[in-house]
């Protein structure tokens, strides 16, 4: 450090000379400039931005100025230092954006490779339809019930009407469990389980029971000796086949669009009575809308409540069932049943969404 | 039921005729389901009747061939002379009447007939067979016309219905079973006649023109237990067994799909076809003594008119003479009786069955005959007289026969005595209650009416109504509604949803099993559904013990294979024969679950305390009332238990290798992963201990527990097991039993201290027979309730721990409840825990 300065002239000490200030500007800036990366700007900084660098230094000598002389030297010294900074920003930040840019694309991958490390699972589409189905009547205020697949004659055809030895029997192709005197089937329809729900639960009855159904067909595109059905039952006081029709509506706009409906046919099941087979409208259907078959229906048979402790008197009732192998079937267009059963996850894999 | 539409308007009277598809579409609507409609092929150009003048045996060839001169009136190819027609059927003479399809002619099938030099001679067409005019599937012979049917030079094509601009179809229509009318044109007539609102002329009301009655047809008795409710019977002698079929019912009973025989035989048929009533003829010269009807007696025999002689059962209905049986009732007849060529004096036979009885005799002689399908769908019994006249009148009009006038009607129903019941009283507004609609003032009436009933309207305002002898269907108020309501039809029933809003949702445990199935799919398994029919094989692949309790499977009676024969006790066959069949088609890695129903015959008692399987003969319980609890019991009793399991099988890689590294495989530990994803979603926790159960590996076995209760295993399997299944090696498989994981509705309340943990960590080193998870519940135990979480985070087993010992380090979070807990008294819960560890383990610190 200089003593002290008794010459008032501030261009007199060497270090505060303009040209002194404005040649060590220069060169800082000229430094920073050539700087090519980060780490040698940052060598670079201590020699023009330091506490030794000349522009610092020579801020130092100011106190040894006179008084009338500080404020003149200060302001060229920090117009000096000022202007070093900022060519070390701006360098700073030009190399600060080249190396960003530089990592961002040596990080770059190809993002088209393939993710699928662990495969994805899926629901049966059969089980999405069941869950959606009973979905739609729980939303209606239904509930849903359940029962075996072992199922005593008595529950299975008996309480439903099917006299002995009536050609009913024989309609529905049956497995029958061995010994033949217990008589216990493999249930053919879930209406057992209607039976129960009017046996265990109190009136109003609105169940839907969804399950695995069995009857004796060999499997083809279009037959399964094994198969899912839903049936529904509402028993009531006032329940007409108006409400029949009504329900089965909402049921199939839930399912097929609003512009679908249902129309029934007469038709013959020992447990209603009188009995329909109704038709839904399908606006998708393959070679344009129309009506498909789908399911049965009717009112419940006065001798069905009996069965059940129900005074058809006093109550009345409507039933449905439907298949869902053959629901997904037309919904969907697939075109063989067997694809359902085997097991393929080709097949599950593709109802990952609900179908 | 196939009936040609000329046919089935006979009895109609109809303004028009509609088109075949119009009344397939009316019958649709009021109830019986259309399966076809067939139209007739019609036939163009000159296809004409032929009189057979000469035949020429042509027998320089390999098979019998004829040259024929034909007189087919002025049609000919030179209009002054026969036709000269080669033909290869040999089953004609000289004089008979043909249909010859002359040049020009075109066939059903576009077949089209020119004239062509064969077998050495010009053809100038066609002698025709059945089968070429579409007319069936008889290739038999040509089709040979009754003599009078027509003149040589008559078009043929109106006469065999192949008319263009008439063509003939046939309706197949399918017969619910509570509609046993409506299998004749009686029947299905008057529901054309409801369909169309057209008058009927019922064919049973007919007169036949026959003599007076007077005395007996034939003696016959009718024993009470034989279930026969009428038997008539008429004779017609002097029969001309040569007299042939006249053409028009010859081609109604093909259309309709019956094969003519002969004269009596086709007209039995006919009028079962047109009356409904099942016929049998008997050759009255071979019947000896008494017709008695009874139950058939042990060790009975009788050669039925197909030849096959059967043993009659004493549940059987047999018509017997002096001889014994002589037909089995309402299924078929007997050989010794049936009528020949010879037969000239012939018995009819119109009897009225009980239909249950019908059923069991057709089912047990594996007979579905035409008359036992009637039979067993009821037959009207009062149409039994009428069908006896008929079918007499037209074998002496056809067959040149003599009705004797003696009518034999017995049985506890005869004559105007076929309905007891009461008429069923009915409130007039019912229809309209159950349909949810007003009909017009009268409709339930008339369409009462309409379908035969007598209605009386009493003082009280209900309607008193009789059903039709033809109806047994009809008995109840219901049963009237249902007529009222398909004939004025299901399209006005209007659409209405019923109000009730009484659910509570799904249950729990149905939330709880479909969030089992969407964890499963979520962590990567596939859903299928296999079937549950399963072999004994299987189980001996398994390596299960002799008396393992899965062996004892529900067996069913007529199964569809033979080889599985069993419905499953365990999901495991199932799904692995899904991995079988995926991986043949080259899908390899595989994570399948499945949810289903298993039956275990082994599990529970009956409530007597009495072994649920086998189980006995089931107990009789009424339909007439709610069964008592006791019944309820007695039939839910022996039910096999079917508890809810959820099943999966791993093979191949859980993860892919790939361009980020290797893949792994598929391993005991993700099966259990599996079974404690399920867990999760009840919110419970598995205790998991070593096991060795068969199809596992013994030393990859996992039982699992939740508190006491073994819910199910998990693991590798067995590789003896998986060679004898031709399975991937290194398959793991977990199954678990839903029905056993607690169903919570409120699950234990959380402690979230807000106070910071002190994180210890202990390596222990303990004999590698020691279960981790064993270690584990130690350290939680001996650690109090400070101990906020355990968690195992290495495992070592290498020189520096020794022979048959590893080090288990265990990461412990330790927390208090209400204050900061310091490192001194965390320490002294671990050491606690420690101390426990090394008492019940061994277990040192390292």
């Amino acid at each position: 450090m200089s003593g002290t300065n008794d010459s008032f002239d501030p261009k007199q000490v060497q270090a505060l000379a303009p040209q002194t200030l404005d040649a060590a500007r220069d060169e800082a800036t000229s430094a920073f400039a050539a700087a090519s990366t980060l780490d040698a700007l940052t060598a670079l900084k201590p020699a023009h931005l330091g506490d030794r660098s000349p522009v610092l230094l020579a801020r130092r000598e100011i106190g040894s100025l006179p008084p009338q002389a500080k404020a003149d030297a200060g302001k060229r010294v920090n117009e000096a230092r000022l202007a070093v900074q900022a060519a070390y920003d701006e360098r700073h930040a030009v190399l600060l954006a080249e190396r960003d840019e530089r990592v961002l694309a040596e990080e770059a991958v190809d993002v088209t490779l393939p993710t699928d490390r662990h495969p994805r699972g899926s629901r049966h589409p059969l089980t999405q339809t069941s869950e959606r189905i009973a979905d739609v009547f729980v939303a209606m205020g239904w509930e849903v019930a359940e029962g075996p697949e072992v199922e005593s004659e008595w529950f299975n055809f008996d309480a439903l009407n099917f006299l002995p030895d009536h050609p009913a029997r024989t309609m529905q192709d049956t497995f029958h469990v061995e010994p033949p005197e217990a008589k216990q089937v493999l249930r053919t329809h879930t209406s057992p389980v209607q039976i129960r729900s009017l046996l265990e639960r109190d009136l109003p009855v609105y169940v839907v029971c969804p399950g695995r159904t069995f009857r004796t067909d060999e499997l083809d595109a279009t037959h399964t000796p094994v198969f899912h059905q839903i049936e529904g039952l509402a028993v009531d006081k006032g329940l007409t086949m108006a409400h029949l029709k009504g329900t089965l509506d909402a049921f199939a706009r839930a399912m097929f669009g609003p512009d679908s409906r249902i129309r029934m046919r007469p038709s013959y099941f020992p447990f209603t009575e009188p009995s329909a087979e109704p038709d839904v409208w399908f606006p998708q259907k393959k070679g344009g809308a129309g009506w498909v078959e789908w399911g049965g229906c009717g009112m419940v048979d006065p001798n069905v409540l009996r069965a059940c402790g129900v005074d058809p008197d006093v109550y009345s009732g409507f039933a449905f069932g439907m298949g869902l192998e053959r629901t997904l079937m037309f919904r969907n267009g697939l075109p063989d049943m067997r694809d359902m059963v085997e097991g393929d996850i080709r097949f599950t894999s593709a109802f990952a969404v609900e179908p | 039921m196939r009936v040609p539409v000329s046919w089935l308007t006979e009895p109609v009277a109809l303004d028009e005729i509609p088109s075949a598809d119009d009344l397939a579409e009316s019958l649709i609507r009021v109830g019986f389901e259309v399966e076809d409609v067939e139209t007739l092929e019609p036939v163009t150009g000159p296809l004409v009747v032929g009189r057979v003048l000469e035949i020429e045996e042509l027998t320089e060839f390999k098979k019998p061939i004829r040259f024929c001169r034909v007189d087919v009136g002025s049609r000919g190819s030179d209009p002054t002379q026969p036709q000269g027609i080669v033909c290869g059927a040999t089953n004609f003479a000289v004089g008979d009447l043909v249909v010859a399809a002359l040049p020009g002619t075109t066939l059903p099938g576009d077949f089209s007939i020119a004239g062509r030099k064969t077998y050495g001679r010009v053809s100038d067409g066609m002698i025709c067979a059945l089968d070429e005019l579409g007319l069936g599937d008889d290739h038999s012979g040509i089709l040979v016309l009754p003599p009078g049917t027509a003149d040589p030079g008559d078009d043929a094509a109106p006469l065999l219905g192949l008319d263009p601009a008439a063509p003939e179809a046939v309706l197949d229509i399918a017969v619910n079973p509570d509609r046993g009318y409506a299998l004749s044109v009686r029947g299905m007539g008057r529901e054309v006649a409801c369909a169309f609102d057209a008058p009927f002329g019922d064919p049973a009301s007919v007169d036949q023109g026959l003599p007076a009655v007077s005395g007996e047809a034939w003696p016959v008795r009718v024993e009470p237990d034989s279930g026969c409710r009428r038997f008539a019977a008429r004779r017609v002698t002097g029969l001309d067994p040569t007299a042939p079929t006249p053409w028009w019912m010859h081609r109604r009973l093909l259309l309709a799909g019956i094969r003519p025989i002969s004269l009596a035989v086709d007209v039995t048929n006919y009028v079962m076809l047109e009356l409904g009533q099942p016929m049998h003829a008997y050759d009255a010269a071979r019947v000896t003594g008494d017709v008695v009807v009874r139950r058939a007696r042990t060790d009975e025999k009788l050669t039925t008119l197909d030849d096959v002689s059967r043993a009659l059962d004493p549940d059987d209905v047999a018509v017997c003479d002096d001889s014994g049986p002589i037909g089995l009732a309402g299924v078929m007849g007997g050989a010794a009786t049936e009528v020949t060529d010879a037969t000239s004096d012939v018995l009819l036979e119109a009897a009225t069955w009980d239909p249950a009885a019908v059923a069991r005799a057709a089912r047990r002689h594996k007979l579905p005959s035409e008359a036992a399908r009637r039979f067993e769908r009821s037959v009207d019994p009062a149409v039994a007289r009428a069908a006896t006249d008929r079918a007499a009148a037209l074998l002496e009009r056809y067959g040149r026969a003599t009705v004797e006038p003696g009518v034999t009607d017995v049985g506890p129903f005869p004559e105007g005595q076929e309905s007891a019941a009461a008429p069923i009283r009915m409130a007039l507004d019912l229809p309209d209650r159950v349909a949810g609609i007003a009909y017009a003032r009268g409709a339930s009436v008339r369409r009462l009416v309409q379908v035969g009933c007598a209605v009386d309207v009493p003082d009280d305002g209900g309607l008193a109504v009789t059903p039709p002898t033809w109806r047994p269907d009809l008995t109840r108020p219901a049963d009237l509604v249902e007529e009222v309501l398909r004939l004025e039809g299901y399209d006005v029933i209007p659409s209405e949803l019923p109000v009730f809003a009484g659910g509570t949702g799904l249950t729990l445990a149905q939330r709880r099993r479909r969030q089992v199935s969407r964890a499963l799919a979520d962590a990567g398994y596939q859903e299928v559904l296999p079937s549950p029919f399963t072999s004994p094989s299987v189980f001996d692949a398994f390596g299960l013990d002799a008396d393992d309790p899965r062996r004892s499977a529900v067996r069913l009676a007529n199964p569809l294979d033979a080889d599985r024969s069993l419905v499953a006790t365990t999901l495991l066959p199932g799904l692995l024969d899904a991995v079988v069949r995926n991986v043949s088609r080259g899908l390899r890695d595989l994570a399948l679950f499945h949810v289903g129903q298993v039956a275990r015959p082994d599990r529970g008692e009956r409530s007597d305390g009495k072994a649920a399987w086998p189980p006995g003969p089931a107990p009789e319980v009424g339909v007439d009332a709610r069964p008592s609890d006791a019944q309820i019991r007695a039939l839910l009793d022996p039910l096999p238990a079917q508890p809810l399991r959820v099943g999966a099988v791993l093979t191949g890689a859980w993860e892919r290798a790939g361009w980020w590294g290797e893949g792994r495989p598929a391993t005991w530990a993700d099966a259990v992963g599996a079974a404690r994803t399920i867990a999760a979603v009840y919110g419970a926790e598995l205790t998991v201990t070593a096991d060795r159960h068969a199809p596992w590996h013994p030393g990859r076995c996992a039982a699992l527990y939740v508190g006491d209760v073994l819910v199910g295993h998990a693991g590798e399997l067995h590789p003896q097991v998986l060679e004898n299944l031709g399975l991937p090696p290194r398959t793991c498989a977990m199954e678990l039993e839903l029905d056993r994981l607690p169903v919570r509705e409120v699950l234990a309340r959380p402690e979230v201290s807000p106070f910071p943990p002190v994180l210890l960590d202990v390596a222990l080193v303990t004999p590698v027979d020691v279960p981790v998870a064993a270690v584990q519940a130690t350290l939680t135990e001996g650690g109090g309730e400070l101990l906020e979480d355990v968690r195992l985070f290495d495992v070592y087993s290498g020189a520096q721990v020794g022979e048959g010992r590893r080090s288990l380090a265990f990461a412990l979070r330790f927390r208090a409840p209400d204050r900061t807990l310091t490192l001194d008294e965390a320490a002294a819960a671990r050491d606690r825990a420690v101390a426990l560890a090394g008492e019940r383990h061994g277990a040192v610190l390292r």
